[in-house]
């Protein structure tokens, strides 16, 4: 049967169980998923609960004293608030400002890589599938967009819409989803010459019927590929933006923007201002890495 | 040694290569000139290349102070004429002799520029209405309006070779293209040196934009003789990397370092740096004229910095020492007024303003804001040293006293143009003085526009004061010495009353390098080869 | 194949025409530059005659077309701040540019694609686990931080390579390049390293991904079963299998980094491209950011177009015609 390879895939290990069983013994089977699991959980519930868990507002400039910046991790506050990971230039405690970081960049890379995966498999598809003065279309746009500077995004979507946590979500989003959609054209196309597509153009199933339930769940992986690791770059994005100056408002730091502050620290010996972030960032992304990659092989069964 | 022949010689060549140090020195800046004609751009960096091939009728010293350059002395006739005498026998690094010619020939050449970026020397030649040369070293120099501080301007005008364009008889009338037959020169036809031909110290040798500028001594320079025999200017816009690049030993010298990495080099024996006050001093500009202002609310719906009683409660709710001390790492000094005192027309003892959270929360209340207001604090964020940091520390100090402030930091391309359209109601500053002379904030920043806009080009804040205005525009024409000062320090004190314009500190600048050299820092923050000595 | 070509280069050019008007109104939209060009102090005459000199007192739609006219005539524009073409400004700094995206991407293949397959024929493994989690740390780090951490490791702590510039070059058929001196690659060895790492794992990723899922084909379960060397099968069977999304990503990855190598380029002081577009943009430099985006697109196109060349050549199901059917 030629159909049998996307409406039943071949299941050789686990054919008897539901899916939903396989993925979770998948994942219980394997220690590093398991601590990337319980280390994701552990950060998801810190950045949900951060203004309960935080000793300090970062965001609540009264509640920080200049005359307590860039203070080594331990030291005592003027006020007696212990700094555990220390301060910054500003005299944010560093173990507050990375929670409600945490918040942001978590937000940021899910919301951008969610939006920018939406639109760029949406456009990658049509394009695939369509051909013809659609693709045409669809990949000049992309070009289009590739070839378009993503500072400048940020710059102009800052001058003419100001500055938030919401316009670089935006920013990122615009950046990102050509190249999901490129991706996703190229293995959308490679799939629909296959033969099973074919015959089903020829059973007379509705495109939409073709596109949604063949091409997208069989071209798809590859583009899964890089999303796992996309929410990591739309994170570093953010925090390159940040770098630039264009990123997120300075009063309300992501990790992103407390590394780009600390890099100016590096060679003055005031470590814990970029190392504690970046340390956080690392752990954030390896975690989403390791589960993301984890799922897309227990779902890709074919793999 | 057995043969005194032998002998002889070798205590020769140790004689002329005595000076080991004689050699190159490579300089790492954190901007890079934009060009290589003198007459460009009058920006920074380029006026501080320029200064190395070029020389300028006088000059200012590391303090701002004028000496004479190209002029050996000059004299003003109370009014509208001045009368330079040149230096005899200078010659060019082409071996063409210095004349008069050469200054007719310069001063068109800023007025017949077409290149130019608008505001580069042409607004002080513009100024002429003669230059005569009675003879081959005296220049007569008649003004529009009176220009006490010319000597002071013209420092950064550079002469440039009239024998590098084909003239008849030159003469200063513009209309007529002043004698030149040729075509005058652009911008870029310096870039390969062809026409960087001038009287200072060092010779243009190559230029890569992003990559090196190169000079070698011109050993036809009229003054002493510089250590160095060649010079590379190179670009490097981080100070991470250009700290790092000192340490490594890529470099001789640095400009700039960040304050908090001096630490890191202060206990190296290898190396050495310098600290310099300059005059850029940097301050906040309260938008004291719309009602309401669009980043400000208040309860009543009124426009509270129009209060001088709320600007003086800001202004004393900031600890500036702190801001110097754990943002600036101690490279900067407080600021009472615009310009360092010492510098011509500041007060000598400015009242110093400090840190007095109490009366600030008193004085808040007697205008009417016991509970105070919200206001947002624009800032550069890539622009002066720590701008955005200090912006984020001055909102902490007003939080402090009630005033709830949040701090929007942009880019400049965002800053600049927004702030020329009045978008903000508290916006950053700094300014430093080219001429070193107080008139120079006070004519442009506080001052109420005149049609032109030659002066008051940056009263944002729409800060009215009839009676600063009359001793501004009567200080600035008064050619007497003393009663220029007088009247600037009257109009200075006034402004600081104000309370529209809440000064902050001066930015001190910072050059760091290898411990067989010495550096001397200058108040215009300028980097040259020229501040640069053997160690002895 | 004519027809195609054709139809490209038509879509290519409205491609390009688009780019320029969206980033001329976007530079537009950012601010005025003469703001930032003029200092405050300048008189109101001087200013305005800058202004109509510059062309900027002309109503946008205006402006955009002169512009037109003077790019069909190969003109680009003048630079706002640098008073030189536009174009020449750019072309000046490619050399450099492509030398560092070039080694990079080299050390990002050849390092990558091996440790790439090793990792996809044993996925389970532990050293193809190591590779896996290494790739992840490639992405993780910022690459203005990583740029810091060598700079701190390989130029301050180890004092082996310097920390910025390009170091001396020669030339080769008239073009600088810094790779054939000594001078010259212990100056590019850095940037090209900061550039190299998380393209190296993304091919990692890609190529071990590839391979594991060839492993499990019919054709390579065919070709054991008739005992076909392993060797044999990866050489021949997966490696050609998996160079489409391979080929793909490295195109789409070299255009973007001679595009945008802005942050390395940025804290090596790189003299490049992408160094150049960052200072434009933070001065307004309209002629030279509308030239830099118009030749990027160019780039993009380009890159696009010889990938779906490739394509064809690689697989022989994908066909180049002009509808695509």
């Amino acid at each position: 049967m030629i159909l049998s390879k996307s409406v039943a895939p071949t299941v050789p290990d686990y054919a008897d169980t539901s899916l939903r069983k396989r993925v979770l013994r998948r994942i219980k089977n394997r220690p590093t998923t398991r601590g990337a699991i319980v280390l994701l959980g552990i950060l998801l519930l810190l950045a949900l609960f951060a203004p309960f868990i935080a000793p300090q507002n970062p965001h609540d400039l009264a509640s920080l004293s200049v005359m307590d910046n860039r203070l080594e991790p331990g030291s005592q506050g003027m006020t007696g608030i212990t700094y555990w990971l220390g301060t910054d230039a500003q005299g944010r405690d560093m173990l507050s400002a990375i929670l409600y970081g945490l918040r942001t960049s978590l937000l940021v890379g899910l919301t951008s890589t969610a939006g920018a995966l939406a639109i760029g498999v949406l456009a990658g598809l049509v394009a695939a599938q369509f051909g013809g003065a659609v693709d045409a279309a669809i990949m000049r746009i992309v070009d289009f967009m590739l070839g378009f500077p993503s500072i400048l995004i940020a710059l102009v979507l800052l001058a003419s819409i100001g500055r938030g946590v919401d316009k670089v979500i935006i920013a990122i989003i615009l950046v990102q989803w050509a190249q999901y959609a490129r991706l996703m054209r190229a293995a959308a196309l490679v799939e629909r010459r296959k033969e099973y597509i074919e015959a089903a153009v020829n059973f007379g199933l509705p495109t939409r019927h073709i596109m949604l339930k063949h091409l997208l769940p069989n071209s798809i992986g590859s583009v899964l590929v890089i999303s796992t690791i996309s929410i990591a770059s739309a994170i570093t994005l953010e925090a390159t933006l940040s770098f630039l100056g264009v990123g997120v408002p300075v009063t309300q730091p992501s990790l992103g923007l407390l590394i780009a502050n600390g890099f100016e620290f590096l060679l003055s010996g005031e470590y814990w201002i970029a190392a504690f972030p970046g340390i956080a960032l690392v752990l954030l992304i390896m975690s989403l890495n390791l589960v993301g990659e984890r799922l897309r092989r227990s779902f890709n069964v074919r793999g | 040694m057995r043969n005194p022949i032998i002998y002889a010689f070798v205590a020769g060549t140790c004689l002329l290569s005595a000076p080991a140090w004689a050699q190159s020195l490579k300089i790492a800046l954190s901007s890079e000139p934009t060009a290589i004609d003198p007459h460009y751009h009058d920006l920074s960096p380029n006026n501080a290349l320029a200064m190395h091939i070029f020389d300028s009728l006088t000059k200012q010293d590391e303090k701002q102070k004028v000496l004479p350059s190209l002029a050996t002395s000059w004299e003003n006739d109370g009014k509208n004429r001045w009368t330079f005498k040149l230096r005899q026998g200078v010659t060019f690094s082409n071996g063409q002799p210095f004349t008069a010619d050469d200054v007719v020939f310069s001063f068109c050449r800023t007025l017949k520029n077409e290149t130019a970026i608008a505001g580069s020397f042409a607004d002080i030649t513009g100024n002429f209405t003669a230059v005569e040369a009675p003879d081959s070293h005296t220049i007569v120099i008649t003004t529009k309006a009176p220009d006490p501080v010319l000597p002071n301007f013209l420092s950064g005008v550079a002469i440039l070779s009239a024998s590098t364009l084909p003239h008849g008889k030159l003469t200063f009338d513009v209309a007529n293209n002043c004698g030149v037959t040729g075509k005058w020169p652009v911008v870029g036809d310096f870039n390969d040196g062809k026409l960087a031909i001038g009287t200072g110290p060092y010779k243009f040798k190559s230029y890569t934009k992003g990559t090196s500028i190169e000079l070698e001594r011109n050993d036809k320079h009229w003054g002493p003789a510089e250590p160095w025999a060649n010079v590379t200017f190179v670009p490097v816009p981080n100070a991470g990397p250009r700290l790092a690049g000192l340490l490594a030993g890529d470099y001789d010298v640095i400009e700039n370092p960040a304050a908090r990495d001096v630490s890191r080099i202060k206990d190296d024996k290898r190396f050495g740096y310098v600290i310099t006050p300059s005059t850029r001093v940097i301050y906040f500009q309260l938008d004291v004229e719309r009602e309401p202002s669009p980043f400000v609310k208040t309860e009543n719906g009124k426009n509270p910095l129009k209060d001088p009683r709320v600007r003086k409660a800001m202004s004393l709710a900031i600890d500036r020492d702190a801001i110097i001390k754990r943002i600036m790492d101690g490279a900067a000094e407080p600021a009472y007024q615009f310009l360092p005192t010492g510098m011509f027309g500041t007060l000598p003892n400015p009242p110093k303003i400090s840190y007095d959270p109490a009366a600030a929360k008193k004085l808040l209340a007697e205008a009417g804001y016991p509970n105070g207001f919200q206001v947002t604090l624009a800032t550069t964020n890539d622009r002066y040293i720590n701008d955005s940091q200090i912006t984020q520390a001055v909102a902490q100090y007003l939080t402090q006293v009630g005033i709830r402030a949040d701090v929007d930091a942009m880019a400049r391309a965002i800053y600049f143009p927004r702030r020329s359209k009045k978008e903000f109601s508290v916006a950053i500053g700094g300014w430093g003085s080219t001429s070193g002379e107080a008139s120079s904030f006070l004519k442009q920043w506080p001052a109420t526009p005149d049609e032109a806009k030659t002066i008051g080009g940056s009263n944002y804040g729409g800060y009215l004061d009839p009676e600063f205005d009359k001793l501004i525009r009567t200080a600035i024409v008064t050619l007497d010495d003393a009663k220029r000062s007088e009247l600037l320090q009257q109009a200075g004190t006034k402004v600081i009353e104000g309370g529209a314009f809440i000064p902050l500190h001066f930015e001190s600048s910072v050059w760091a390098y290898k411990s067989n050299l010495t550096y001397l820092g200058r108040a215009d923050q300028f980097t040259m080869a020229m501040q640069v000595k053997p160690a002895k | 194949m004519t027809a195609y070509i054709l139809q490209r280069l038509i879509q290519s050019v409205l491609v390009l025409l688009a780019v320029s008007i969206v980033v001329f109104l976007a530079v537009y939209g950012i601010g005025d530059p003469i703001e930032l060009l003029v200092p405050p102090q300048v008189s109101a005459a001087e200013r305005a005659a800058m202004i109509r000199r510059l062309g900027l007192d002309l109503p946008v739609w205006q402006q955009y077309l002169s512009f037109l006219g003077s790019a069909l005539k190969g003109d680009l524009g003048t630079s706002f701040v640098h008073g030189v073409p536009a174009l020449g400004l750019i072309l000046a700094r490619l050399p450099a540019t492509f030398e560092l995206v070039l080694l990079a991407m080299s050390v990002a293949a050849f390092i990558g694609v091996p440790l790439g397959l090793l990792a996809g024929l044993n996925p389970e493994s532990r050293p193809s686990r190591a590779i896996m989690a290494g790739t992840i740390l490639g992405f993780s780090l910022p690459s203005f931080w990583k740029g810091m951490m060598l700079i701190l490791l390989f130029s301050v702590f180890l004092g082996w390579l310097p920390t910025a510039g390009r170091g001396e070059t020669v030339f080769i058929l008239g073009v600088p390049t810094s790779l054939l001196t000594l001078d010259g690659l212990r100056h590019i060895a850095l940037p090209a390293l900061n550039l190299a790492i998380p393209n190296m794992a993304l091919m990692i990723r890609l190529v071990a991904a590839g391979t594991t899922e060839a492993m499990t084909q019919d054709y390579v379960k065919y070709a054991r079963a008739k005992g076909v060397r392993r060797r044999r099968i990866v050489g021949r069977h997966v490696l050609r299998n998996i160079l489409i999304p391979v080929v793909t990503v490295a195109g789409m990855e070299f255009g973007s980094l001679v595009a945008f190598s802005t942050i390395t380029e940025t804290v090596f002081a790189w003299p490049g491209m992408g160094k150049l577009l960052i200072d434009s943009i933070y001065h307004l430099d309209r002629p030279v950011v509308v030239a830099y985006v118009m030749l990027a697109t160019l780039l993009f196109v380009a890159v696009n177009f010889f990938v779906d060349v490739l394509y064809a050549a690689l697989d022989p199901r994908v066909k180049l015609t002009g509808d695509m059917a």
